[in-house]
């Protein structure tokens, strides 16, 4: 593949932009383009020379686009996770082409939903989807891209937060690093002063252990946080499992709740053994101690 | 009050006092407005009692009460009618004195220039209303805090000197509070302008209410109150002195400050770490918390830039993180400075406990760690230990 060629004029300051998509939805690629307010300031600063739900070209000769591009890239986008050989393969070309390299949404960052197959026997699922099995080629696991490539930056959330994504391009543009924390939800709900949905409402919640981003949004509407941007920096799951199940959640839905679009997260992979484990005594708070003081003394 | 916001400045002698009814709730809103004020006070608001701006006296939680637990917080129906027999709600004050956001400057660059801009915008006079006795002494904190040194805060000061406190004396405290324990209550302590205690009897719904300023003796003079009766200031005092008496938690009767520089390898450390979920609510709703992180942002131009202040949190791994990596990498770690600082360390910072025994961290943590029931974990293994390892 040439890769010494850059298709802009040489006159062109703007450093260039590309979007690569794997095994997703598209909804992490359609939020660039939902940055509707954005877009034209984004456009003086950028060049985006391959984007395949912007357009069909490739650069800005507009030469026909292919799933795997020229290049050089001065920052890659890559939504989806690797399912495919051919895929495994694309994403270190890609990875040559870029100098970097950040992965948007759950899918590119975790697996996505997909990697629940992790759990299963594909070739059976394959057996009872496909009338004809034969002509599908996949790969045992879903994979996130960093365990194929070095990754410089993962952005989280499926799909990733609009604010998030121009603070990541942003920063790469200052040549700075991204204001993106890796603390819980917890801190963004109490930063925008909704009350705690579990400590009122008895809710559960997995805002606790998950990675803030999307701005606590589901709380702010009485929903407990189902984990879209899955797990936030150390997480404490054994004492979260425990209040889930407090909080009335079976053994069933507290090992559902984790197996979503951040599934195969590695800091879940405790998850069904800690399940099991709570099943003996769901009322209580792991750990907790029966010592405290009631009344005056 | 606007007067210099330290905290050993005695309140004035209650230079008035009188008695008003439930109507006189609506004038004192409306006095407040009238000059100036945003008035803020508690009121129903998803399940809970929140701070928020009020525009009637009508929107306080008349007839609303909480059962509080570790971990757990439920409104309950409460027949007499009373507003403010609830302890303490989600929030504190420094929601309004210390904001989770501040912009503190913006930047852009114009020609060759970087012209600097400090957000212009006058800081809001505010009105509380219902500020509880271990609230007035968490706002006392944060003013020695925020701005008690060399360096003021100039957002917190900008708030809080414009601001106008009206306590409110604690007839009904909840199972999580132990104010007595850290002699913060549940009788107003100084810094009020205003201080009401309520009374609910035989013979009506009606406040006891003295001045703490001339501006609270002001604002009194114009409410539809009668002279103080020796039978509601008598109702009034006996409320108060009951709600000493049914506090929900007690901290263990040690030196706290003592006991936390004696048990910092106590094991339970280890025990209250697995449980802690590192989430950071103890801190966000603590009273007097106050530590920020700040972020610089840009924008897509790159010729405007801005800096904000967060709440941060001790429990957050970018908390302590220096070159290399956090220093309280360890949920261990971390649990142990906040507390170890709360009810330790803050008196050699700031010359008192940190603690005001409002009860919020152990309400609002998910998994109901109870600060006072790890104080007295660790004051049940100083006793246990052999003599040897008591040094």
């Amino acid at each position: 593949m040439d890769t010494n060629t850059n298709t802009g004029p040489d006159t062109d300051p703007r450093p260039t932009l590309a979007v690569w998509k794997f095994a997703s939805c598209d909804g992490c690629q359609l939020t660039l383009l939902d940055c509707e307010d954005e877009l034209l300031a984004l456009t003086d600063r950028v060049r985006v020379e391959h984007f395949l739900e912007m357009s069909s070209a490739e650069g800005p000769d507009g030469e026909r686009a292919d799933l795997t591009g020229r290049g050089p890239y001065d920052l890659s986008l890559v939504e989806g996770s690797v399912t495919t050989p051919e895929d495994a393969e694309r994403i270190r070309h890609i990875r040559r082409v870029s100098r970097r390299l950040v992965t948007i949404g759950a899918c590119a960052t975790a697996g996505g939903i997909q990697a629940l197959r992790n759990f299963g026997d594909v070739a059976e699922f394959r057996a009872a989807v496909y009338a004809r099995p034969e002509y599908i080629s996949t790969l045992r696991t879903s994979t996130p891209i960093s365990a194929h490539v070095p990754v410089d930056f993962e952005l989280r959330g499926c799909p990733i937060d609009r604010r998030q994504l121009l603070e990541v391009i942003t920063a790469h543009l200052a040549g700075r690093k991204p204001n993106i924390s890796g603390h819980s939800v917890c801190f963004e709900c109490k930063r925008r002063g909704t009350t705690c949905i579990t400590v009122a409402h008895g809710t559960p919640c997995l805002g606790p252990v998950t990675h803030a981003g999307c701005g606590a949004i589901c709380p702010a509407y009485g929903r407990g946080c189902y984990g879209c941007f899955g797990p936030s920096e150390g997480p404490n799951l054994r004492s979260m499992v425990g209040q889930l199940r407090h909080d009335g959640m079976s053994e069933r839905d507290v090992l559902r709740v984790f197996r979503t679009f951040n599934a195969a997260a590695p800091e879940y992979a405790p998850v069904p053994d800690l399940t099991a484990e709570a099943q003996d005594c769901p009322q209580d708070r792991t750990g907790r101690t029966d010592t405290t003081p009631e009344g005056p003394v | 009050m606007h007067t210099d916001t330290d905290v050993n400045t005695p309140a004035p002698a209650a230079s008035e006092e009188k008695v008003m009814g439930k109507d006189g709730m609506a004038a004192l809103v409306g006095a407040l407005t009238g000059r100036g004020y945003t008035v803020v006070g508690p009121t129903v608001r998803d399940g809970a009692i929140v701070l928020a701006e009020l525009e009637s006296a009508d929107q306080l939680p008349y007839g609303w009460g909480v059962e509080l637990q570790a971990g757990q917080y439920r409104l309950r129906r409460r027949p007499d009618g009373a507003a403010f027999a609830n302890a303490a709600g989600p929030q504190s004050w420094k929601t309004f004195l210390h904001p989770s956001r501040v912009r503190q400057w913006s930047a852009d660059r114009v020609g060759e220039e970087t012209v600097f801009t400090a957000d212009p915008s006058p800081p809001p006079r505010y009105a509380f209303l219902g500020v509880r006795s271990c609230d007035l002494r968490a706002v006392a904190i944060q003013d020695r805090v925020l701005t008690g040194g060399p360096h003021r805060d100039p957002v917190y000061q900008g708030r809080r000197s414009g601001a106008f406190l009206v306590a409110v004396e604690c007839t009904e405290p909840g199972g999580t509070c132990f104010c007595v324990s850290m002699g913060t209550g549940p009788a107003a302590g100084p810094g009020y302008d205003l201080v009401l205690t309520e009374v609910v009897d035989d013979d009506g719904h009606r406040f006891w209410i003295r001045s703490g300023s001339r501006e609270g003796a002001e604002v009194l003079a114009e409410l539809p109150a009668h002279p103080a009766d020796s039978a509601t200031r008598e109702a009034a005092r006996a409320g108060v002195t009951a709600a000493a008496e049914r506090m929900g938690r007690t901290m263990p009767e040690a030196d706290l400050r003592e006991l936390m520089a004696g048990t910092l390898d106590a094991p339970r450390w280890d025990d209250v770490a697995g449980r802690c979920l590192t989430c950071g609510n103890c801190t966000m709703v603590c009273p007097t918390c106050f530590c920020t992180t700040t972020e610089d942002v840009t924008d897509l131009t790159g010729d405007h830039a801005e800096r904000w202040r967060l709440w941060d949190s001790c429990f957050d791994l970018d908390f302590s993180h220096l070159h290399g990596g956090p220093v309280r990498a360890s949920t261990r770690s971390r649990y142990r400075q906040w507390m170890t600082h709360k009810l330790g360390t803050w008196y050699d910072q700031f010359g008192s406990s940190g603690c005001v025994g409002c009860g919020r961290c152990i309400v609002w943590c998910p998994v109901a760690i109870d600060i006072t029931e790890e104080a007295a974990a660790l004051h049940d293994w100083t006793r246990s230990r052999p003599p040897e390892d008591a040094s």
